[in-house]
């Protein structure tokens, strides 16, 4: 098995080590292999067209999470002219679980604040599995305030499964970290766009979630606690973190159908990470887009109906 | 009969099955879970179940908890109604609606949250308070909505805000709905600040989770009873991320203090006096909106 596919995947991998074999095989041959090598890529195209039909919800948290996929700074590399990335909370230290700064797009200046996963053992560590401590939010809600200062829009990047369970969170007030960011977040001054493009982990997400627009990228997923951590709660088991998926509705359909997100936006056949810079180029599209709408209201009328989505959430009977 | 039945007033006597076997009968006697004295738990009852040999704080009930808190005689419960539902028809073990019909049988509460409207020594005052025996206090949409109605209602009235939370956090059963819950409940928060209304969050044993990390932490006054359990991830979670033995008193209320979270301890005894006090400095002068 290849680990940097997942087991639904693996005829996908299969395909692809085909065509790679075949296309090593022929080098600096005589004999012409393109005709075989189409063949394949149909056949790669048909496979994976038949695997992501009919995911499971399971399945989407798994590619929510999966290895390739893009992180916040390969979207920022994807989009972006310019930036710079801004570091620390000023006041403990610089989180590298957030990345944020001064960006530009389509010659637009713009604010952008995400999680940001490793993808080798060392910048994993470094990154704390893209699981922020409080200096982290501390960082992100300083940019929003530079943000506010300067009438940056700003754009966030979600994809985490939660904030850091740890002793120093906690003493360093994790909870207070997460609280001070949504209370503000509701009143910035400025458009917010936010993207879940991986994990939707909880509170840890919705500390930089709060805004005009939420986006969620096709395979991504948004929740209140992770399938694992509901399994090992209400099922008394983590290996009915399967079971549990099914029932958290936290697939990107099943939020738009109860109201809860603004937009879909779909990903390249087999998922964002077999094409990031096609997945960061149909994200920036929307973004612009989305912009252009919160950017024509006056700034006033944006809070109140920001407001007014806030407000909105919940089901209830009365 | 033994020689404390012998002293006990009729009334408090058990009668029936117990006494003919000679048992303590449930709900007249109380072990204090801090000190292991017994009590009689009428008068526990009168000390707000606090135990008046050590000072150990007991779950008291949200009604009951509003009831002592407000001068006598005038509360009125609001938006007694607001029911919850079941949106994402969930099912682990049991399903979600058949744990809110047993949750409502067992408390007589409609969901975790129960909003009055008052008077704290003569001054007007929205007040809400968690039941923790509803589904771990748990917030979903019925909680948020009914926090953030009050907090709506205190901010039209400029009377301020007073919220008692006991709760495990996010209600996991209406999924995102509930995480939704924090923003919305946050947003309110904002605008009573933003029109000088005072908002006093009372932390009481346990708040956590997405509760703490939302309405708890956001008081303008954030105040704890003593002991009492506070943080983001509840210490099973930790001690499985850290793989180490907690320190003793981690999470605890002083704790909270030490690190700079919480403004002050106050004994569920005087919550009363402490917060009129501080609420008649805060409130006086209310800044235009």
């Amino acid at each position: 098995m290849n680990p940097n596919f997942l087991d639904f995947e693996q005829p996908i991998a299969e395909l692809d080590a085909k065509i790679e074999e075949l296309r090593h095989a022929s080098h600096g041959q005589a004999f012409n292999i393109d005709e075989e090598v189409g063949k394949l890529r149909e056949k790669l195209k048909v496979k994976t067209a038949e695997i992501f039909r009919n995911l499971t919800p399971w399945q989407i948290s798994q590619l929510s999470r999966h290895p390739a996929r893009p992180y916040t700074l390969d979207y920022i590399n994807g989009m972006c002219e310019e930036f710079h990335e801004l570091a620390g909370d000023r006041m403990f230290a610089d989180d590298a679980a957030i990345v944020g700064g001064l960006g530009r797009i389509n010659g637009r200046s713009v604010m952008i604040i995400g999680h940001q996963k490793g993808r080798d053992t060392k910048s994993k560590v470094k990154r704390n599995f893209g699981m922020p401590r409080p200096e982290g939010y501390r960082k992100a809600l300083r940019l929003m305030k530079m943000a506010e200062q300067f009438s940056l829009p700003l754009f966030t990047f979600i994809d985490t499964a939660g904030a850091w369970p740890g002793i120093n969170a906690e003493e360093r007030g994790q909870s207070e970290a997460i609280a001070r960011n949504l209370m503000e977040m509701s009143e910035l001054r400025v458009p917010i766009i936010c993207t879940v493009t991986g994990e939707g982990g909880s509170g840890g997400a919705l500390a930089i979630g709060v805004g005009d627009r939420t986006i969620m990228l096709q395979y991504s997923t948004y929740s209140v606690i992770t399938p694992e951590g509901c399994a090992s709660i209400l099922f008394k088991s983590a290996d009915k973190a399967k079971d549990a998926a099914e029932f958290m509705g936290l697939t990107a359909p099943r939020l738009m159908e109860n109201g809860l997100i603004d937009k879909i936006v779909r990903e390249p056949l087999g998922g964002a990470h077999r094409n990031p810079s096609s997945m960061a180029t149909r994200l920036k599209a929307v973004l612009m887009n989305q912009l252009d709408e919160l950017e024509a209201m006056p700034i006033d009328d944006l809070l109140k109906k920001r407001y007014a989505r806030l407000r909105g959430y919940g089901a209830y009977a009365e | 009969m033994n020689w404390l039945q012998k002293i006990m007033t009729p009334k408090a006597r058990p009668q029936g099955a117990a006494a003919a076997k000679g048992k303590v009968p449930e709900g007249v006697w109380e072990k204090c879970a801090g000190c292991g004295t017994v009590l009689y738990r009428p008068e526990l009852e009168r000390s707000l179940m606090v135990c008046p040999k050590c000072g150990h704080h007991h779950a008291i009930g949200a009604r009951t908890r509003l009831n002592a808190f407000f001068d006598e005689g005038i509360t009125e419960e609001l938006w007694p109604d607001l029911a919850p539902s079941d949106p994402l028809k969930f099912r682990d073990q049991k399903k979600y609606k058949d744990r809110i019909v047993a949750a409502q049988k067992a408390t007589g509460e409609k969901d975790a949250l129960v909003a009055m409207r008052g008077a704290l020594k003569g001054r007007s005052l929205v007040a809400v308070a968690f039941e923790f025996s509803f589904m771990g206090g748990s917030m979903g949409s019925v909680v948020g909505e009914k926090f953030a109605r009050a907090a709506e209602l205190a901010l039209a009235e400029r009377t301020g805000l007073v919220c008692f939370s006991a709760t495990g956090g996010a209600r996991m059963q209406e999924g995102l709905f509930s995480l939704m819950q924090m923003a919305k409940t946050s947003a309110t928060i904002r605008r009573m600040r933003d029109a000088g209304v005072p908002y006093i969050s009372v932390l009481t044993h346990p708040t956590t989770g997405g509760v703490s990390a939302s309405l708890g932490m956001l008081g303008d006054l954030n105040v704890a009873e003593p002991k009492a359990l506070i943080g983001f991830a509840g210490p099973r979670v930790i001690e499985q991320t850290v793989r180490e033995t907690l320190p003793e008193g981690f999470q605890r209320s002083e704790f909270l203090v030490d690190h700079g979270a919480v403004d002050f301890i106050v004994d569920r005894r005087d919550m009363r006096d402490k917060l009129a006090a501080v609420l008649g400095i805060m409130g006086k002068q209310p800044r235009a909106a």
